[in-house]
């Protein structure tokens, strides 16, 4: 069986001479950078290495402005909560998008349960920040603007530029989450006039547990963790070492590659849309077409008429990995946010895959997943009430409507005397 | 993927991928569709019934592994049954009978409870002489 990995917003394969590069720092170079003799020093050494390599991924002015988490996560609430308790005294308003990551969400959440507000800005149908709003929502109260740069479940590019002059005209730090594009598409935190800009290197390539945190000298930042003074004093603890030559090494090979993994991703991209799209009925891609507005290794499609946990779970038997933003893969039996910030259909989140491509995605592998693809669906709708009921027109479909039949989602209420949520 | 990698147990999987009594009944004699309000899922199982007994059951589900799993479970565990037996059927049996479902995964054994409940009701609704022979008091229709 053929196996194709179509997760790499989740996770991607550390790169070999990433490996290589941290070897050495488990066994031999294992000393601590705090230590001032030789051990201690010569692993210093090294994470200065992979900070200038970071530094130059993003584009930042300077070495010393990138500090090293533990992942992902951590930089957001570092960046939302950090800068939040820095500017108390000048103001307690945030203002963030919608789509946001739960990471920065969640953080904004504990604030509010301190006496923080937040507005939230909206969303067009295709995931687009509305800048109008954002522009309306910055107060003289207003301490940080978070906005991601692609969002994480749909793919859309944010006007981050665009973003970036409105904070400097109003003179508001810029908090853009890089999760998603870092590796994968041209990041320039000095253009965008960025304060802070986080990312995550196990999504292009480089390990897990490290994540980093760019922040620009002007913007005022205090730690959330407390102890040494390690990273500038602005995150207490030791340094995980090799992790961090590894993502320094494949932000380096990112930096090279950025234009051929963009070239090779937009080819495949656009062969698995039209392929899913001419052989399967019924099927819907959310967020932008493949195309500027849209990262080129991010597919977000609900199939109508099946839910997605089905659709992973046999993806999943047929060697295919892929995720899904249906209610039923999340512990909280809730639909993904972004997907409902974009005003879609109950019926269409449940039936939701999010398929993500990498540089090792093959023509072979796409054409692969379009052909199994259209047996799972059509395995899943022969067990379906709902798509019985379509071909006797008691129900309708939202992505072609033939005017026939009620609403599933009306369907669904009626059947379970609630409406779904 | 590995057969020891996968989201659910054994029989929840071999449940999932070979579906037990998937369609529908020609002339069911009851027909229940039930949905969950909390996930969005949609069950629907027919029932062919004589002579006091579930002769023969079919489903059809719109929803997740368990989901299509559990209903498939409850279609092969109430044939046979008399239809007071069938009332008093719990989805606790659809768990044991599966070996188990994750604690968020709980309520798609109570959707085909709920199902095989509503098809019950459907033919007794069609059939009324039967309730006053029935030991189980029969709720208000759905």
């Amino acid at each position: 069986m053929r196996h194709v990995y179509l997760d790499h917003q989740a996770a991607t394969p550390l790169l070999p001479e990433a490996f290589e590069a941290m070897k050495p720092f488990f066994t031999e170079w294992f000393g601590n950078p705090s230590s001032l003799h030789e051990h201690g020093l010569r692993v210093r050494e090294a994470l200065k290495r992979s900070r200038e390599q970071m530094a130059a991924l993003i584009h930042a002015g300077s070495p010393d402005e990138i500090f090293f988490t533990s992942d992902g996560t951590e930089s957001a609430n570092l960046a939302i909560k950090g800068v939040a308790y820095a500017n108390e005294r000048r103001g307690k308003h945030l203002v963030v998008c919608a789509t946001e990551h739960p990471s920065v969400i969640n953080s904004v959440e504990f604030l509010e349960k301190q006496g923080w507000t937040c507005t939230r800005v909206g969303v067009d149908a295709e995931g687009r920040l509305r800048l109008h709003e954002l522009k309306e929502a910055i107060t003289p109260q207003t301490v940080l603007v978070a906005v991601h740069h692609v969002n994480h479940d749909i793919g859309t590019i944010q006007p981050v530029a665009e973003v970036g002059r409105i904070c400097s005209d109003k003179g508001v730090p810029l908090y853009v989450d890089c999760e998603a594009s870092a590796g994968w598409l041209p990041i320039d935190v000095e253009a965008w006039g960025a304060a802070l800009v986080s990312f995550s290197p196990h999504r292009f390539y480089g390990p897990k547990g490290v994540g980093v945190l760019y922040r620009n000298k002007k913007a005022r930042l205090v730690s959330i963790i407390h102890g040494g003074v390690q990273e500038g004093g602005r995150r207490a603890g030791t340094e995980n070492v090799p992790a961090i030559v590894g993502a320094g090494v494949a932000a380096e090979v990112a930096r090279m590659d950025l234009d051929a993994r963009i070239a090779h991703t937009r080819e495949l991209q656009a062969r698995l849309w039209d392929g899913l799209e001419k052989h399967v009925g019924f099927i819907k891609l959310n967020g932008p077409r493949p195309g500027p507005d849209r990262i080129s290794t991010n597919l977000n499609i609900s199939t109508e008429f099946i839910e997605g946990e089905g659709q992973l779970l046999l993806c999943d038997l047929n060697g295919i990995a892929v995720a899904s933003g249906s209610s039923c893969v999340s512990k909280s039996l809730k639909i993904s946010h972004v997907l409902a910030a974009i005003g879609l259909d109950h019926a269409l989140a449940q039936g939701n895959i999010i398929m993500t491509l990498g540089r090792d995605t093959s023509v072979e592998d796409v054409d692969y997943v379009v052909q199994t693809f259209v047996r799972i669906v059509e395995k899943l709708r022969g067990m379906s009430p709902m798509w019985d009921e379509f071909q006797r027109g008691i129900i309708d479909s939202v992505i072609r409507p033939t005017g026939r039949g009620k609403s599933f989602s009306q369907h669904a209420a009626d059947v379970s005397g609630k409406p779904a949520h | 993927m590995s057969e020891t990698y996968t989201l659910y147990n054994s029989t929840v999987m071999d449940h999932f991928m070979h579906p037990r009594n998937m369609g529908d009944l020609k002339d069911a004699d009851g027909v229940g569709e039930v949905g969950a309000a909390a996930c969005g899922d949609i069950m629907k199982i027919s029932l062919k019934i004589k002579d006091g007994k579930i002769e023969d059951a079919r489903f059809k589900t719109f929803g997740c592994g368990s989901a299509i799993a559990s209903s498939s479970m409850a279609t092969e565990l109430i044939k046979g049954r008399s239809i007071d037996e069938a009332m008093n059927f719990t989805n606790q049996e659809v768990v044991d009978a599966l070996g188990g479902l994750p604690p968020v995964k709980i309520h798609c054994s109570v959707l085909a409870e709920e199902a095989l409940k509503a098809a019950l009701e459907d033919y007794i609704r069609k059939h009324p002489e039967t309730a006053s022979k029935l030991q189980t008091p029969v709720p208000a229709a759905a």
